[in-house]
């Protein structure tokens, strides 16, 4: 009986993945397409939190449904022209692309079944499982992340950061939304500082149940994307030098630590079982700055322009002396 | 006997959140959407937070389901106000 | 078993559907929002391997890599955004 309710209700939430994702990657209109991917990535959640990944169920609706939807409506913003339909793409050619995909499909369904059926059961997981207690950490994600896995979590930081650098060098900052309506001020003011509480929360809470620096840095950079949205300068709380320190002090703490640990353990990255406790701590808090950094400016789209700032705040105080 | 209450508030949660969606679908303009939505839902979901908070033993969970029915409160009305008072304002022209 | 199926035949349809939105939009905010469903069918598929039914707990190695895989996919987003803002201002 329950399992059948339980697959009434998986088939039901495929279905309409399946339909969102479809309606999403086939309209012809910019908002349309934006609102559905929005709306995609809150279900992705969902699926995730019903797939046992509450990990990746959290980071998911801070990043898939918060921040990508953050970052499209800013790019959108900018696009106000619509698009017609590809009048040149011949018929030919979307049938020849349907057909590549149903061939596509069908090999890879294939290729699914196959792995699936002639699994033999054994898993890294047991493996995971069995020496999470030695990790210095509870919750096996973090574990692997932090401490199995170090030397991918350390590379993927230094894509973020790559991305970040390429949105840097493709010039400063885009214009900011003006000042928001008041009762949105109002909340933000207050929703803000949970929000930082509950990353700082989210970055302990990482070492034994799902949690950690990701969902952590994310969730600080929602705070900063949503005070930047209702016209706070949240630029100008930070000096440039200052944001360069946070987008590198992630990666710089991770490798300082791994070469200390070569020098004392003989391996990079391979903890002392006493520190690993404290060394996965202060790499995850340094890990959730940067990625707060990092989002942070993906979403302003690069490094605020000093000079305009310096002369605009002049302005302002002219225009003040002025008035009064 | 607590189960039974809890499923029953969770059964009026539901109930509330099935009009909010007929709401959405059928009522003919953005407005009336709205308010059929942000009020049905925020009905809806403090029934299926007290249903949730009956069935969770431990304290602090309870309060932590009371806290995300306060803030999802808020952020819904704030959202509807803001898209309610964007949508005066682009007809305001025409009119 | 059936359930793993299921949910990774889902993602390799949405890895599907995804790719074949990018190849026919010609516009590149549009191609842009389809690649990003394209991976979130991979997502789906290796999360969906990783689990193992509702009384053994979730293999948490495929966790770990899908939770960068969503940093890095959003970074890539706002990379992708970046060079698209930056090549319009050339066309104009």
């Amino acid at each position: 009986m329950n399992d059948w309710l339980l697959l009434s209700f998986d088939i039901l939430i495929l279905f309409i993945l399946l339909g969102l994702a479809w309606l999403t990657c086939n309209t012809k209109e910019i908002k349309r397409g934006v609102t559905l991917f929005v709306a995609f990535g809150l279900l992705l959640a969902v699926i995730w939190a019903r797939l046992k990944a509450p990990d990746l169920a959290l980071a998911e609706a801070i990043i898939g449904a918060g921040i990508s939807g953050a970052l499209l409506l800013k790019a959108m913003r900018d696009y106000t022209e619509q698009t017609s339909l590809s009048s040149e793409t011949s018929r030919f050619y979307v049938w020849g692309i349907n057909a590549a995909s149903l061939a596509l499909f069908v090999l890879l369904a294939w290729g699914l079944w196959h792995a699936l059926e002639r699994s033999d059961g054994v898993r890294l997981a047991e493996n995971v499982l069995i020496t999470t207690p030695e990790s210095g950490v509870s919750h096996p994600v973090t574990a692997v992340l932090l401490n199995f896995r170090a030397y991918d979590t350390l590379l993927e930081l230094a894509v973020v950061f790559t991305a970040v650098l390429v949105v840097l060098a493709m010039g400063t900052k885009q214009r900011d939304f003006g000042k928001g309506e008041p009762i949105l001020i109002a909340m933000v003011r207050w929703l803000a500082p949970i929000l930082i509480v509950t990353s700082g929360y989210l970055l302990w809470v990482g070492a034994h149940a799902p949690g950690g620096a990701f969902q952590a840095g994310a969730m600080l950079a929602a705070a900063f994307i949503l005070m930047s949205m209702t016209g706070v300068r949240v630029d100008s709380m930070l000096n440039d030098s200052s944001m360069r320190w946070l987008l590198v002090i992630g990666i710089g703490v991770f490798t300082i630590t791994g070469i200390v640990m070569l020098l004392i353990n003989g391996h990079f990255l391979a903890y002392s079982k006493e520190l690993a406790k404290m060394l996965i701590l202060l790499i995850e808090a340094a890990a959730t700055l940067s990625i707060a950094a990092a989002l942070t400016l993906a979403y302003l789209g690069g490094m605020p322009k000093p000079q305009q700032k310096t002369q605009s705040a002049v302005k302002i105080d002219k225009t003040e002396e002025g008035t009064s | 006997m607590i189960d039974y209450l809890a499923v029953l508030s969770i059964f009026i949660g539901v109930c509330f959140f099935f009009a909010g969606s007929v709401g959405l679908l059928r009522l003919p303009d953005l407005f009336s959407r709205l308010h059929a939505l942000a009020k049905a839902d925020n009905v809806g979901l403090a029934f299926v937070a007290i249903g949730v908070a009956m069935l969770e033993s431990d304290l602090i969970n309870s309060l932590k389901m009371l806290l995300i029915w306060l803030l999802v409160m808020a952020a819904s009305s704030v959202s509807s106000h803001l898209i309610a008072r964007h949508a005066l304002r682009g007809r305001k022209p025409n009119e | 078993m059936l359930q793993e199926l299921l949910y990774g035949l889902a993602g390799l349809a949405v890895f599907v559907i995804g790719l074949r939105g990018a190849l026919l939009h010609d516009n590149w905010l549009l191609r842009l929002l389809s690649l990003n469903v394209c991976g979130a069918g991979v997502f789906i598929t290796f999360v969906a391997i990783a689990y193992r039914g509702l009384t053994l707990p979730a293999d948490p190695v495929p966790h770990a890599l899908v939770l960068t895989g969503i940093v890095v996919a959003v970074s890539a987003m706002a990379m992708a955004l970046a060079l698209g803002r930056r090549l319009r201002s050339y066309d104009d």
